[in-house]
């Protein structure tokens, strides 16, 4: 048999009512908050297919909400989500929007960060609370939660990479996968490791001092 | 050692092989794939087993209703007729234990989704009940769990358990055929026996199609939760009597997964088909939202 977990299967514990649009949601608000790498003060959630149809009755309003606010998909307060976000100084509007050829449970997410910071987030919930994020800023990516992730934006300089390697080696973190995409040569280039271990504060402070390196953000298991 | 293709009948060979039942293979699997020792993984196993014991519990009280006011109340009814039960009182607990899982669940409850929250009653109706009729420890069911995750696994693999892409013959008939696995390996059945349950409930459930009133987790969800545990049972009733699948649970997991491809996409939990578009489906809808193309919470 293939590697796989089989408490993705009888899992994840969670509150009803939808594992795909209440689970799955709360753990796209979860990806998209770490892969936007600030807690939005303001949120505008498209919602595609399945998700713009039933998303209400649903709850996925609520669950993107709440992974946004760093929820777990166990929390038992998701009634009362909307209540915590305003509290939390989030502002939330869904739109109902067509994505055009992506899974029916799709959303994308445009955040503003409480400094201006703007992130554009795009992932889908594929069955049974699994997700995938696609998009983030233009870039397209393959972020299931499923491994500590490590998402580094840089310069297209020969190097870098080995600097990437050489930082994370210098921790005793092990790379499961690498991916390198760019937009244009020597233009801006985005890796995505996926890792074993849990990513030290110090790999990450390594990393952003390193030349041609731009930006780093750590993704937990989720 | 080269990974075998991940199906049903590659399962199958390999637990016969060594002698041991699915449940053992799979917890095998699991301890293997999270490098840990297989008293870790029961124990996490059994974690989940006494989420699905409580949600059981919660939902046998009958005191919730979900946000349409349509589900709730309707397992601690089956329960309190259990013991005069044309079918008998283990298929009518297992039932009972299935809608309250599923009532639960629609009333915003903490479940276990097996493989989904929409399916989330069949398997703990099942499993506890043929687990009390066979006398199972803890770490027997948690074995039968599983069991069941792997069926999951490869069934979400060749096809989907996802009501949005496959319908729900994805969902609760992949929770059925997920509780008929676990309910032979309780019941001391081989893994070929297995197999042929999961073909025999799933064949039953293909076409199934996902058409939730108003778009929730409530109509006609909770009550097939309820005759899928019934069908699982029956299925390991007749797999343990040597009753075989003619097509073989792999083909019928592919066939599924072709049947969902083909569905429309308003038969794919868009609650614009099937009984959704009913005149009763329709008037819950209009008293449940305005349908706005722009909202806030």
């Amino acid at each position: 048999m293939e590697p796989v977990d089989l408490f993705e299967v009888i899992g994840p514990v969670m509150v009803g009512p939808s594992s795909s649009h209440t689970a799955g949601a709360i753990r796209l608000g979860l990806l998209a908050r770490a892969a936007a790498g600030f807690v939005p003060v303001q949120a505008v959630i498209d919602l595609h297919g399945s998700f713009a149809e039933t998303g209400r009755g649903h709850g996925t309003d609520r669950g993107l909400v709440a992974g946004l606010l760093g929820w777990a998909p166990d929390d038992h307060r998701l009634a009362e989500v909307g209540e915590h976000a305003r509290a939390a100084g989030m502002a939330v509007e869904f739109r109902k929007a067509d994505l055009g050829r992506v899974h029916p449970n799709t959303a994308r997410f445009n955040l503003t960060g409480p400094t201006g910071q703007a992130a554009v987030i795009q992932g889908s919930s594929v069955g049974g609370g699994a997700v995938q994020l696609t998009e983030l800023d233009g870039w397209t990516v393959e972020l299931a939660g499923l491994y500590h992730t490590l998402l580094i934006g840089h310069t297209d300089r020969p190097g870098v990479l080995a600097r990437i390697t050489n930082s994370l080696a210098a921790y005793g973190l092990n790379i499961a996968t690498m991916r390198v995409s760019r937009h244009s040569r020597g233009g801006d280039a985005l890796t995505t490791v996926e890792l074993d271990n849990e990513v030290a504060p110090g790999a990450i402070a390594l990393l952003q001092v390193q030349a041609d390196i731009l930006w780093v953000r750590a993704i937990g298991k989720i | 050692m080269s990974q075998p293709q991940m199906t049903m009948n590659a399962l199958v060979a390999e637990a016969e092989a060594q002698g041991i039942s699915l449940g053992e293979l799979a917890l095998r699997h699991q301890a293997a794939f999270s490098s840990q020792p297989p008293e870790a993984v029961l124990a996490a196993m059994t974690a989940r087993l006494n989420v699905m014991r409580a949600a059981v519990e919660r939902g046998l009280q009958g005191r919730d209703k979900s946000a349409s006011g349509l589900v709730g109340g309707d397992a601690a009814r089956v329960l309190g007729r259990s013991q005069k039960a044309v079918t008998g009182s283990v298929v009518q607990t297992a039932v009972a234990r299935a809608l309250a899982v599923s009532e639960v669940n629609a009333c915003m409850g903490c479940i276990v989704a097996a493989p989904t929250a929409g399916a989330s009653g069949v398997l703990p109706g099942v499993l506890i009940t043929a687990g009390e009729a066979a006398g199972a420890s803890d770490a027997d069911l948690a074995r039968a769990l599983l069991a069941a995750g792997a069926v999951g696994a490869i069934i979400a693999r060749h096809a989907s358990v996802s009501g949005a892409e496959g319908g729900c013959q994805a969902e609760v008939g992949s929770a059925g055929a997920m509780a008929a696995v676990a309910a032979v390996e309780l019941a001391g059945g081989t893994p070929a026996q297995a197999a042929h349950a999961a073909a025999i409930v799933l064949k039953s459930a293909l076409g199934l199609v996902c058409d939730p009133v108003a778009g929730l987790v409530e109509v006609p969800c909770v009550k097939r939760n309820g005759m899928y545990a019934a069908s699982a049972l029956v299925a390991a009733d007749l797999a343990l009597a040597g009753v075989e699948s003619a097509i073989p649970v792999d083909e019928v997991i592919q066939t599924m997964g072709q049947i969902g491809r083909s569905l429309p996409a308003a038969l794919r939990e868009t609650a614009r088909g099937g009984l959704a578009m009913t005149p009763t489906g329709q008037a819950v809808a209009c008293r449940m939202q305005g349908g706005d193309d722009e909202w806030s919470l």
